[in-house]
């Protein structure tokens, strides 16, 4: 079942204990208050020098510009300065631990940003002659080389720009082969458990979504599966491990199940981290999955982005992967660009997901990483990462609570809220006041099928100190919920930036950008 | 491994606590015949020196455009990017964070967004943008499912023929698979077109691009008029946001959404990607907009702060209802974009896209007096499209590599198949382009037409 339980959003005003001390400035030492770029910035400041403009024929006819835009700049020195001073207002991953489930918040290597950046990648254009490009594909190509052996599959699309757009690409390969054969089958089974893309990316192209339920252990059974599969079954969208970290024992009875239905089986791949190097998902029967390059292999998040979200396939899905796609000639590369350009007969691509050919500078960010951990690093970091999910709950499970009983997990550890019955504290006050710790949260209500899911995930990159810290603090924290020390909670965080932040005043009646004026 | 910091002790303690012998019991859960015995038939691990050295001998393989005269432009432009940005945008705290889940301890990702959100809404002259898209091609797709919401039961759509082919393909191919009739009008090289006779009562909208792919500057706001009389909504493109500042914005023609490609603004060429799309529209739509949207509030103590908002639309909580699948954004290209956005200003933008516009125009007087070349636009900004008489732009193009010049465009590369379009090549200018790369085209290319 789908519990309806939505995380609070109204801040409580509360005292706060530090909040006697008021400074002139409102700073507190290193935390500094940073106004607005319009509060700040004038029409007549500017960051830029340019070269004066050559004397020319005006050709920009009636639609030249005649008003001001009311854009606020800078100069060079207070850019740096604001966004300095803003940067210090986050979280991040080189700062502290970020047990995020679900994200896989790994290190990033700045090599990977070095690479990124050499001219002959970063300053290349995706519509200059492809002769003058011939080691970009060669880059292309031996990422799609690592992505298929270490997936166990045969064919690759790069160009989905993110997790949620690979999706739409394996499920349009899969409605493009079901339209090929005659079949107008119009259901996707998705779990509860699943991340709420799935069923959003399934209903995009016009299918509907039929939920299978968890069973008793959160995973999905060949039974449920069964149970809900029939002629009108298009498509299964499954991830695995799952969304509360358990490999999916029953998962090749399910392909074989979803296959013999003549329904296809499409793998949700953001938790890779727990199976690269050691298993592959080719082996499972899966017929498509996406992979987040800035998940399992560190390019970075960027705070909420851009991602990079390339689609194995099987061979039964292959000859529907989209344009553009790469072709071997001889000792060059050619990019594919139009139908015009095919010159296989098998080959029938649905269509383009995107403009030019994808996320390049995170193919080349994610091939670094890939190079540098090499196949047994690879195997080896995914062995870690699935060594301190366990660590941490191995530490944890006494005192907090496992939904599904005491079993192992892989990358990452689902505990529920029940630890915290009769003490009034949330999975949400529970969170903010590891904020005041100085980590950042675990994944809070999500997956939706356990009560106020907290769901931690350490990745290989965190040192047994780190984890010990966090082990030991949130011990502390379930003592001091359990002594009914209620408040402490209520009112966390009160070192952070900003204490407790009221969503429901900004939904209410939103205000998305600043104007002449503006309150607050 | 130098990014993994557990040693063999550390791991030996741990699995004690575990209660395992070995890691491998860990996977047991994968059924027998699964698992890999040994690391899959790929290269082992290598030190950074090697790797370093291995992708920069690629990396040498390729023409970058700062080597050669370069004109390339068609939705991706070579623009200046300066040092700040990209000093900023590798800062720890904004490179390696998440999404701004937990606000209290993110307001430096929300104020830029906050900023970014305005800095977009004021250049395409609209009351509300979003937090981006993943491009300019995926933010046009999600314009015209964003119409149908608002015009509901309206399935048809209307692209013009002055949109990027490739912008085309991209929401032909949701179309293919969604519910939207759409009508792609036949490619308009010479910027005219009849798009009001393909409208009827069931068209939710009409997509137009601002300067057009061929580079023409149309004024639309008659057209922006005549569409909503119609009942449906103009939707406005623009692949060149630099262009903005020379010119009238969307809003100004009564655009009701705008998709921009802001690529140009922070964002290196990349290859194609990551670049951002800029998504803005009228107040009274912002609930039928799909994306990531911060907005402004107070913490417990009444401090002014931001939050994502109106994440009821959104994939996380509405799941199969949610305007859109979207989850990841375009964070750190907003961030580059916001920054070179704040560094020019209103001042910095306007005399860049001045510049752009008469280097650009200087250009096209030199290749215009060259025997057998045409050029098509009378008006344009920093691109215009030019007709090579009696050649094949391809070939031409393709001869101009050979001389060290990378000339532009052949618009037969994204419309293969239309044979009175394989003569035609568009050609970018931007800032970049210094006097000797403005000698060398005109200079090339006369010996080319005229040999």
């Amino acid at each position: 079942m789908l519990n309806n339980q939505g995380r609070p959003t109204v801040a409580e005003k509360t005292d706060s204990p530090v909040g006697s001390i008021e400074t002139f400035t409102g700073n507190r030492g290193l935390q500094i208050e940073e106004p607005l770029l319009f509060e700040v910035g004038s029409l007549d400041n500017c960051g830029v020098d340019l070269a004066e403009m050559p004397k020319h024929k005006n050709r920009l006819g009636v639609m030249a510009r005649d008003s001001d835009i009311g854009l606020a700049g800078l100069s060079e020195p207070e850019t740096m300065r604001h966004y300095v001073r803003l940067s210090q207002k986050n979280y991040s991953i080189d700062t502290g631990f970020y047990p995020l489930g679900s994200c896989t918040m790994k290190h990033n290597p700045r090599l990977n940003e070095k690479m990124a950046r050499l001219p002959g990648f970063g300053n290349i254009h995706p519509l200059q002659p492809q002769k003058t490009v011939q080691g970009a594909f060669e880059l292309m190509g031996d990422l799609s080389h690592w992505l298929m052996r270490l997936t166990g599959t045969n064919a690759v699309a790069l160009s989905p720009k993110a997790g949620a757009h690979g999706e739409l690409c394996g499920m349009m390969a899969i409605k493009a082969a079901h339209k090929a054969a005659g079949s107008k089958r119009n259901i996707v089974l998705v779990p509860d458990s699943a991340h709420g893309t799935n069923p959003a990316t399934a209903a995009l192209i016009g299918y509907k979504v039929r939920s299978i339920p968890a069973s008793d252990d959160g995973s999905v059974s060949v039974e449920s599966v069964l149970e809900v599969l029939d002629d009108d079954v298009a498509a299964l969208m499954l991830t695995n491990p799952n969304t509360g970290g358990v490999f999916e024992k029953d998962i090749k009875k399910i392909a074989d199940a979803i296959h013999k239905a003549g329904a296809y089986f499409y793998c949700d791949g953001a938790n890779l981290n727990a199976l690269m190097g050691r298993a592959r998902p080719g082996d499972f029967g899966i017929d498509a999955m996406h992979i987040n390059l800035h998940k399992t292999f560190s390019t970075p998040h960027g705070g909420g982005g851009p991602g990079a979200g390339p689609v194995v396939f099987s061979d039964a899905l292959a000859p529907y992967a989209p344009l553009p796609y790469l072709r071997r000639d001889g000792d060059s590369w050619h990019m594919v660009e139009t139908r015009e350009g095919i010159e296989d007969d098998s080959h029938v691509p649905f269509g383009r997901m995107v403009a030019f050919h994808g996320q390049m500078g995170m193919f080349v960010r994610a091939l670094t990483y890939m190079m540098s951990h090499g196949s047994d690093g690879l195997r080896q970091a995914c062995t870690d990462a699935v060594l301190n999910a366990n660590y941490l709950r191995a530490s944890l499970q006494d005192i907090m609570s496992l939904p599904f009983g005491e079993r192992k997990c892989m990358h990452e550890v689902l505990f529920d809220d029940s630890f915290l019955k009769g003490t009034d504290v949330t999975t949400l006050d529970f969170a903010k006041a590891i904020i005041d710790e100085g980590f950042h949260p675990m994944t809070i209500y999500f997956p939706l099928v356990v009560q106020g899911a907290m769901l931690m995930e350490p990745t290989e990159t965190e040192s047994r100190e780190a984890l010990d810290q966090f082990i030991g603090t949130v011990r502390n924290l379930v003592s001091r919920a359990k002594a009914g020390d209620v408040d402490y909670f209520k009112n966390a965080p009160v070192l952070a930036p900003r204490r407790r932040m009221d969503e429901t005043k900004a939904a209410r009646k939103p205000v998305l950008r600043w104007s002449e004026g503006m309150e607050g | 491994m130098r990014y993994l910091p557990l040693t063999d002790e550390d791991r030996k303690v741990m699995l004690a606590k575990i209660g395992v012998d070995s890691a491998d019991e860990l996977f047991s859960d994968i059924p027998d015949g699964m698992h890999l015995d040994s690391p899959p038939d790929l290269p082992m691990k290598a030190t950074e020196m090697a790797v370093d050295q291995a992708l920069s001998r690629m990396a040498a393989k390729n023409v970058d455009a700062g080597s050669v005269p370069f004109f390339v432009g068609c939705g991706a432009y070579r623009h200046h990017v300066p040092a700040t940005v990209d000093h900023l945008i590798q800062r720890s705290e904004f490179l390696t964070a998440y999404t701004p889940y937990q606000p209290e301890i993110a307001q430096g990702t929300l104020q830029v967004l906050f900023e970014f959100q305005t800095q977009v809404a004021m250049l395409l002259g609209m009351d509300v943008a979003n937090a981006s898209m993943y491009d300019g091609s995926t933010g046009c797709t999600e314009a015209v499912l964003m119409a149908q919401r608002v015009k509901r039961g309206k399935k048809r759509a209307v692209l013009s023929g002055g949109l990027h082919p490739q912008y085309r393909d991209v929401v032909q191919n949701q179309a293919n698979f969604g519910d939207t009739d759409l009508v792609t009008m036949p490619p308009a090289p010479d910027g005219n077109e009849d798009i009001l006779a393909q409208l009827d009562d069931k068209t939710s909208c009409v997509v137009v691009q601002y300067p057009d792919f061929y580079g023409h500057v149309r004024d639309y706001s008659k057209l922006a008029e005549q569409v909503q009389a119609k009942g449906a909504l103009l939707v406005i493109v623009v692949t060149e946001i630099i262009s903005l500042g020379a010119l009238k914005s969307p809003g100004d023609m009564g655009a009701d959404i705008v998709v921009a490609e802001g690529q140009s603004i922070g964002n290196g060429l990349n290859f194609g990607g990551p670049y951002v799309g800029l998504f803005a529209t009228r107040q009274k739509f912002v609930r039928q907009m799909p994306g990531r949207l911060c907005g402004l509030s107070d913490d417990a103590d009444g401090k002014r702060g931001f939050v994502l908002t109106l994440s009821t639309r959104e994939q996380h909580i509405r799941r199969e209802k949610a305007t859109s699948n979207i989850c990841t954004n375009s964070g750190l290209c907003t961030l580059a974009f916001s920054i070179h956005m704040s560094l020019l200003g209103e001042k910095g933008l306007r005399e860049l896209s001045g510049l752009n516009h008469a280097l650009a125009s200087n250009l096209a007087d030199k290749l215009e007096a060259l025997d057998g070349i045409e050029l098509l636009n009378e008006t344009f900004f920093n691109e215009f499209t030019i007709r090579v008489k009696e050649k094949k732009a391809v070939d031409v193009v393709d001869a101009l590599v050979d001389k060290g010049v990378i000339a532009g465009v052949p618009v037969s590369r994204l419309l293969p198949g239309e044979q009175d379009l394989d003569d035609l090549i568009v050609i970018a200018v931007t800032e970049l382009n210094s006097e000797q790369d403005m000698d060398a085209l005109p200079k090339a290319l006369g010996e080319i037409v005229n040999a």
